[in-house]
């Protein structure tokens, strides 16, 4: 019965964490599709990624995968609020990606609201927003790279 | 005359505006209104006789905006970026380009089973949420809050995706200037995007745009869009005639009223590179904003799904 129910609790693990990466693969693809580049750099030219270069598909994508973003981040901390807290433990390396994410979550939402026509955002605020945003995900690139290469977890379970 | 009150009227204050207007019978143009409501401009096709006047002020009173591209340009890589060079053309008016914010289209139509020449200044539409300055990568396009976008030349990076996402692929590319070339003038950027910016420093002295200020015969009328949009439909009523401008791409601040359907007269003009057309278009930013609604949802799902999980746990006890 044990090994069955870490059997399911693996899966689901498995399964968010997937639901995750594949979450910010695509943010990151059409986030960067958002620029002008993957047209000039023939990448648009690639047999099925003809769409990376129509600017209204990937914003379109990319509020998807943002959506999807928003609820599994609500559901992990949620998660852990309510069940885990005590049974892991977050790593540095967890707090440091955890406030990557929620400062692309939030620079993303305030440029969400900025697209719809009742916003007043200053331009200088604007500049602002998507100079973060994209350094964000900069560094959410490198935090990952780094933490592949090193092994680092966002959290260890803590034996009880 | 009318100029000369319409522009005091820019400097005075409501009450003065609408004295002005009872006297000018032009809509209200005020600089409180510049400031903060969107203005929108009203143009009457039927008046136009095509005389450039406008296209001639605008280039004059702009020149000072215009580019001055440094050459030879840096070469750009991959091969296909193109150069995009208007330097040597800058005479050109009988299309948009860096040099040229606004020009005449002609249409030859049919108006009481007469055939009639029609002239159509065309520009930059101004947008109520304009797509060029939303979707712009950088933050240079902006929306001011009287309604007018403009693209900061300093800022700009000649991307041309304003010009990609815009209904009518208004904004036009000069390579070899802007703030590219302090980069990576050979692997990103390549000049700088121009267009009509319905001259926004005259508005905030409180004068009119020049096209406005110079058409001979009052073509254009410029003021709140609320007023422009009303006086619109009373004079397509009046005349049995269309309006462009209103509804397409979700609004935008220039309103055409003609006296052919927009459909014909669409087929009548010469579109292409440089040359908007006048088609229906639909709301090019509505799809993703709509979208953005269910971003208020998904939080909600996230904590419904994980509090759902906690209440079967405490349930089964583990």
């Amino acid at each position: 019965m044990d090994l069955k129910e870490n059997h399911i609790k693996s899966n689901r693990k498995t399964i968010m964490r997937y639901l995750y990466l594949m979450t910010v693969f695509f943010l990151t693809l059409t986030g960067f599709g958002n620029m002008p580049i993957f047209k000039r750099y023939y990448i648009a030219d690639i047999p099925g990624l003809g769409w990376l270069a129509e600017y209204y598909v990937t914003i379109y994508i990319h509020y998807l995968f943002a959506i999807l973003l928003i609820g599994i981040i609500s559901y992990l901390i949620i998660e852990y609020l309510l069940t885990k807290r005590k049974s892991i433990k977050i790593t540095l390396s967890g707090y440091i990606r955890g406030s990557v994410v929620a400062g692309l979550l939030i620079t993303g939402i305030l440029l969400v609201i900025r697209n719809h026509e009742v916003s007043g955002f200053a331009p200088g605020f604007i500049i602002f927003l998507y100079l973060c945003h994209l350094t964000l995900v900069m560094v959410l690139l490198m935090a990952g790279l780094y933490s592949v290469i090193f092994k680092k977890k966002w959290y260890f379970e803590v034996k009880q | 005359m009318k100029n000369k009150i319409s522009r005091r009227s820019f400097l005075k204050g409501t009450m003065a505006t609408a004295c002005t207007l009872a006297a000018a019978g032009i809509p209200a143009s005020a600089a409180g209104a510049a400031d903060k409501e969107q203005l929108a401009t009203l143009l009457d096709i039927r008046k136009c006789i095509g005389c450039e006047a406008c296209v001639e002020a605008c280039k004059e009173v702009n020149e000072t905006k215009f580019p001055d591209p440094k050459k030879p340009f840096p070469k750009m890589y991959p091969d296909r970026v193109p150069v995009m060079d208007w330097s040597d053309k800058q005479d050109v008016t009988d299309r948009l380009t860096p040099y040229n914010w606004l020009f005449i289209q002609s249409a030859t139509v049919k108006i009481n089973g007469e055939e009639t020449e029609l002239t159509i200044p065309r520009r930059c539409m101004h947008c109520v949420n304009p797509p060029c300055v939303k979707l712009c990568p950088w933050g240079s396009a902006r929306l001011l809050e009287n309604g007018i976008s403009r693209i900061d030349p300093d800022l700009c990076l000649g991307g041309s995706k304003c010009k990609a996402v815009c209904p009518w692929h208004i904004p036009e590319r000069q390579t070899g200037v802007g703030i590219y070339l302090d980069l990576l003038p050979s692997l990103a950027g390549n000049g700088v995007m121009y267009k009509c910016d319905r001259c926004y420093n005259r508005i905030a002295d409180g004068e009119l745009p020049a096209c406005i200020e110079a058409c001979p015969e009052d073509v254009q009328t410029i003021g709140p869009r609320d007023e422009i949009i009303k006086k619109a439909h009373e004079l397509a009523k009046e005349i049995g005639g269309y309006i462009y401008g209103e509804k397409e791409n979700g609004g935008t601040n220039t309103i055409y009223v003609s006296p052919v359907p927009f459909e014909e007269l669409n087929k009548a003009i010469e579109t292409g590179k440089g040359k908007p057309h006048l088609q229906p278009v639909k709301n090019s930013m509505a799809d993703s904003n709509n979208l953005a609604a269910a971003m208020i949802i998904a939080p909600i799902a996230g904590v419904v799904a994980a509090a759902g999980k906690f209440y079967k746990m405490s349930k089964t006890g583990k």
